[in-house]
């Protein structure tokens, strides 16, 4: 069978999966709908948590990434699943103890103020929606690429799936897809990896793969034959890094305490039974996300070497254009690679220097890596059903978020408090229903800047939610003055530093250079420094105004300690 | 809805800032330690075909942190119990 009947086979039946859970799972209450009634177990919880973080970006983007950055890379790697340990240590038990449904219900509840609760309900929706867009892009590409329909079809294929199980199921609908979706992506990415290690190394195992000699009788180590080449061809040593050793800690700091803030990934730990099932869950979505982000950077490191070795050739010396591999000929038709043959010798060559003539866009190498290494049909079926998994599952929590924080947050506990369970439960349908149509229509007519507001939005979530939470829960005196200036002053200064460089809505008002950048650190990791500044400002502002009323300081010692955890209250 | 008594209680938030103050310790010491600050100097030395910095840049720190959570979460079940302070 042809790679595009398998395609449709493996993906339809995927989708089908979905749906007969979205049916099984249909919810009647808000508590179901919010915290899919309170009562997932926390390997399941794991589960979902892990596809709901793990999203397109961390499919097909970050190998690529690793791939072409090689050390600075860890920043990936690191970042985002560090911010699980401040997440297990630091806020879900405690939110949890909370119990109730959303970010914004605790910065309202415990900083006793509407201005706080809409300053985290705006923090919320910008977040979920910069995500989103990113989410349906990739459900996008995967179909053009694979099932060669067009990026709008595509896009609109994946928005009535989403549709289906998220307006229906809610969150419980969400949780039983996702914890099925995880098993489709897991398996999508370590097979090949399985079969590439095998071939390249000798070892089934990617991790140990990645650690030892090649197949090829040299007895040379895999990761110093790529440092080798890498270095001949003018990208440096690839286990050595190009950037300041401040930035890449700024930058893994900002993405470790962005994920610990987002919004998406904090509300899975509202679902599970009890406090000590929010911490169990934490480490099993880490172990479940770290299944495929050690994966991760052994797969960067093959797919580089191969990238290497059929574009130039086993000397070095480029690869006749004539002989090129089908795999180069089917990525030029989607325009991600690009060959100019600048000396005229018919020859493809591909460096880090003024020789280079190829231009390799970093998001295919996961994508193109069955093709590259020549793995069954089957198997490039299987990472497209896995892509369009973690791009959908993301998608879904992100449009939960948007869904409760405009319901819920904004509707129920601001504008009209009056209405009744079954209004507030209509409503979080028909926001999850325009949410979807405000997510296609950016996955159809993206903005320019998908990449840059990924940065914006851990940034975001980093200077914002995170002291909030934190000091909310582990210091009484935190006050409604000292927590919104906080937020406030950590969110004006990481997005004025972004825009600043990077000028999304506006021309950049410097380059974006070292040179420019306030201590050497780079917009990505400016999220680091507005988070510094919120918790400052935070404790300094509320140590100067009155402390906060004495029912607050009674909720603060009850959140610390688990005994007389309901379930998840509607209030 | 049970409150708990006070000495207990304050007993617990105690070990437990204590607890988190050694891991968060070991947190940032495997990644913006070894991983990052000391990474050019560790990679002098070689793991397996790892140099060791860039090891626990991409795969060692990943690790530590799951059994970080997983120690973290058996640790304060057995606390919590100790001092009775658990759910249920």
């Amino acid at each position: 069978m042809s790679v595009q009947v398998w395609t449709y086979l493996i993906v339809g039946l995927t989708f089908a999966l979905y749906i007969g859970i979205a049916i099984w799972s249909r919810v009647g209450s808000t508590r179901d709908y919010y915290v899919a009634g309170g009562g997932v177990h926390p390997v399941a919880n794991g589960m979902a948590t892990a596809a709901d973080w793990m999203s397109a970006a961390s499919f097909i983007s970050m190998a690529g990434i690793i791939a072409f950055s090689g050390y600075d890379g860890s920043v990936y790697l690191m970042g985002w699943t560090g911010g699980y340990v401040l997440l297990a240590l630091l806020l879900a038990p405690y939110l949890r103890k909370f119990g109730k449904f959303t970010v914004p219900d605790f910065i309202g509840d415990r900083y006793y103020s509407q201005t706080a609760r809409l300053v985290a309900v705006v923090c919320a929706l910008f977040v979920s929606f910069t995500y989103v867009a990113g989410q349906m892009r990739g459900v996008g590409i995967v179909f053009s690429r694979f099932l060669e329909v067009d990026i709008s079809t595509g896009v609109v294929i994946g928005m009535a799936i989403v549709f289906f199980y998220a307006v229906l199921g809610g969150m419980k609908g969400i949780t039983y897809t996702q914890v099925a979706q995880y098993c489709v992506l897991i398996f999508a990415y370590l097979v090949p990896a399985f079969f590439i290690s095998i071939l390249l190394t000798g070892h089934f195992i990617p991790q140990f793969g990645f650690g030892s000699t090649l197949n090829d009788g040299s007895g040379v180590f895999l990761l110093e034959r790529l440092d080798g080449l890498s270095a001949q061809l003018g990208f440096g040593e690839y286990t050595a890094g190009k950037k300041s050793m401040l930035d890449i800690g700024a930058i893994t700091l900002a993405l470790m305490v962005g994920t610990a803030g987002l919004p998406h990934v904090i509300v899975r730990f509202f679902t599970v039974p009890k406090v000590r099932d929010a911490r169990r869950s934490a480490g099993w979505a880490l172990l479940f996300i770290t299944l495929l982000y050690a994966t991760a950077p052994a797969v960067a490191a093959f797919a580089r070497l191969n990238m290497f070795e059929t574009l130039n050739g086993p000397q070095m010396t480029g690869t006749p254009y004539a002989e090129a591999p089908t795999w180069v000929h089917n990525w030029e038709k989607t325009g991600l690679i690009k060959w100019e043959d600048k000396n005229g010798d018919g020859q493809m060559f591909y460096s880090g220097d003024e020789r280079n003539e190829m231009t390799v866009d970093r998001d295919i190498m996961v994508l193109a890596n069955p093709e590259i290494a020549r793995l069954p049909a089957w198997v490039i079926a299987l990472v497209a059903a896995g892509g369009l998994a973690a791009a959908l599952s993301t998608a879904a929590g992100l449009l939960l978020v948007i869904s409760s924080a405009v319901s819920h947050d904004l509707l129920k506990k601001v504008v009209m408090p009056h209405i009744t369970e079954k209004q507030e439960l209509l409503y979080a349908r028909v926001a999850a229903a325009l949410a979807i149509g405000v997510a296609g229509w950016l996955g159809i007519n993206p903005p320019g800047f998908v990449a840059e507001v990924v940065a914006f939005a851990f940034g975001l979530a980093a200077a914002s939610f995170f002291p909030a939470i934190v000091l909310g829960i582990f210091d009484k005196r935190t006050n409604t003055a000292g927590a919104v200036s906080g937020m406030v002053a950590g969110l004006a200064f990481t997005m004025g530093y972004i825009l600043w460089f990077k000028g999304i809505f506006i021309t950049p008002m410097a380059a974006n250079v070292p040179e420019n950048w306030l201590f050497g650190v780079s917009p990505e990791g400016i999220g680091a420094v507005g988070m510094a500044l919120n918790f400052v400002i935070a404790i300094v502002v509320s140590r100067l105004t009155a402390p906060p009323p004495r029912h607050i300081a009674e909720m603060v010692e009850h959140i610390r300690v688990p005994r007389g955890a309901g379930a998840a209250a509607v209030h | 809805m049970t409150t708990p008594g006070n000495g207990n209680a304050a007993a617990y938030w105690r070990a437990n800032l204590r607890l988190m103050a050694v891991l968060l310790g070991i947190w940032a010491l495997v990644s913006f330690g070894l991983g990052i600050v000391l990474a050019p100097w560790l990679n002098q030395f070689q793991f397996f075909g790892f140099k060791l910095g860039f090891f626990f840049a991409q795969q060692g720190s990943l690790y530590v942190f799951v059994l970080l959570i997983f120690y973290y979460a058996w640790r304060m079940n057995r606390l919590e119990r100790e001092l009775d302070v658990h759910e249920d």
